[in-house]
């Protein structure tokens, strides 16, 4: 007696569980608003980018032309691939000799975008920004010197 | 307009007007040409139509959009298949048995062909109408079962080899399943020409008249042709991780454009067999009293009342397709022969009982 209720609840659990699944994909057709695909070139000015998309690492500058960057490399350390290279200089301030840096070099063919070298910074001088078009016609041009040109470190970052 | 509402007044105007010109030996010939152009137009407009309107279907239930870019939202994507599968060179295996392999395809679109021809599109659309229509559409369309074993056999691949045997299996067992499903209804219409059966339905559905037992002989229906046409979820001979492709592995351009085309002609065929037997084919829906109501519904011409319900259907299966996890080997045939089967069985009884005793309406 048990073997055919356990049949019958199996016929109909299974019908249920069947109808639930149709019920799912049936929202998804009707509601074609909540389609997730993107017409990318077609869209390209109204395209907003995820805020946490990692795109690329840029290093920050002010309205003065000033970072936080003290040159201390440890974002390069932190770096598994090594895209990211300091050249430090030394450069006089208030009479004794400090180290900054010279150029900020960024190799964007080598970084997979993982993001250590971000907590990584102790003075939150570089972000990874969300932009994703990165194509160029020249390897060169992917090689990148993140600091400006003149660009000094902002008073007070040590 | 008054031919698109009885397809006969077309028919014969052709028929004499061409009798008016030919000697009759002729004219027989010129019809027979006329009615199978008529077909294969007819199936190509079916592939293009379909493929497109299962992907996009297929994008929608998924949140994605599909194809976009050839044509309006995509509408010349299948034609653009069309001219990349035409392109495609033709590959034979070195080992393979080339006749049986080149025969393979036109097998499968010839059973495909010779199903099609029963269907009643409309009043006075039927290129045959035989007194055993049922049953010679479920002759047919199981013949396509010899091209997918022939195909899988002379790829010389194992797993075309593999994927048409379990397609064989499938169909066959499911084939039971079709046959009884239908039967239940034949039970009430005592007749399994086509035409007498769509006739039968002026005054209401048969899932309707028929009860309950109607519309569970319609859920298995709907079951079984699914697995009939080796659709998802019972698409087992097509598993990529395991057997590639299944039975078409080798196959490449126009002979390959012919197993995909003939898989969307057998679920159009399904489908048509399901929309005439259960929801009256080529009749429009009508509630009894409502007088104006009815008349609206009977304005629009049975050729869209029949594609419509072709429609419903299809797109029911590509729901099926879409939304349930695929069985395993086990499980598909336990399905057929320890539910569907029984289940089927018992229902064929009581509707007889329910025929016997004259309670459907």
């Amino acid at each position: 007696m048990k073997s055919i209720i356990d049949y019958f609840k199996g016929i109909f659990l299974g019908l249920r569980s069947l109808v639930k699944g149709m019920a799912v994909t049936g929202h998804y057709i009707a509601h074609p608003k909540e389609i997730i695909t993107q017409q990318y070139p077609e869209n390209r000015e109204s395209l907003k980018m995820f805020e946490r998309f990692r795109g690329e690492v840029v290093l920050l500058h002010d309205e003065n032309n000033e970072h936080k960057c003290t040159g201390c490399s440890a974002c390069e350390v932190a770096c598994p691939n090594g895209p990211i290279e300091i050249i430090p200089k030394r450069v006089e301030i208030d009479g004794r000799k400090v180290k900054a840096i010279d150029q900020f070099v960024y190799h964007l063919q080598m970084c997979t975008m993982c993001g250590l070298c971000i907590p990584a910074c102790p003075t939150d001088a570089i972000v990874m920004a969300n932009t994703f078009e990165h194509a160029v016609y020249d390897r060169d041009k992917l090689t990148k010197i993140l600091n400006k040109h003149g660009s000094k470190i902002m008073d007070g970052i040590k | 307009m008054d031919w698109l509402y009885d397809f006969s007044i077309l028919t014969h105007g052709i028929h004499e007007g061409l009798s008016g010109r030919f000697e009759p030996a002729r004219v027989v010939v010129i019809e027979m040409v006329l009615a199978g152009l008529a077909f294969m137009i007819l199936f190509a407009v079916l592939g293009l139509v379909l493929v497109y309107a299962e992907r996009k279907v297929s994008a929608f239930f998924q949140q994605r959009l599909g194809p976009m870019r050839v044509g309006f939202w995509g509408t010349a994507q299948t034609l653009a298949d069309v001219i990349k599968l035409l392109m495609k060179e033709p590959l034979i295996n070195k080992n393979a048995d080339r006749f049986l392999f080149n025969l393979a395809p036109y097998i499968i679109m010839i059973a495909a062909f010779m199903a099609m021809a029963a269907l009643p599109f409309a009043k006075g659309l039927q290129a045959l109408d035989f007194d055993i229509g049922l049953l010679y559409i479920s002759a047919v369309s199981s013949l396509g079962v010899v091209g997918i074993l022939l195909a899988g056999w002379s790829s010389d691949n194992k797993y075309s080899l593999i994927g048409a045997l379990r397609s064989g299996a499938q169909i066959i067992s499911y084939e039971l399943s079709v046959g009884l499903s239908l039967l239940t209804i034949v039970v009430l219409t005592g007749s399994l020409q086509l035409s007498v059966i769509v006739e039968s339905q002026a005054n209401g559905w048969w899932i309707f008249k028929g009860h309950l037992p109607a519309v569970i002989a319609f859920i298995v229906f709907l079951i079984a042709s699914t697995a009939e046409t080796n659709r998802g979820p019972f698409d087992l001979a097509e598993a990529e991780s395991e057997l590639t492709a299944g039975f078409h592995t080798e196959y490449s351009g126009l002979k390959f454009a012919f197993f995909f085309l003939a898989e969307f002609a057998n679920m159009f065929i399904v489908s048509a067999l399901g929309a005439t037997v259960f929801l009256g084919g080529w009749m429009p829906f009508h509630i009894g009293g409502w007088e104006g109501f009815n008349q609206v519904m009977d304005y629009i011409p049975p050729i869209f009342w029949f594609l419509g319900k072709v429609g419903f259907m299809i797109f029911m299966m590509m729901w099926f397709r879409w939304t349930f996890p695929r069985l395993r080997i086990d499980q598909l045939l336990t399905l057929e022969w320890k539910y569907l089967l029984p289940v089927n069985l018992m229902n064929i009884l009581v509707m007889a009982f329910l025929a016997l005793m004259g309670w459907h309406f």
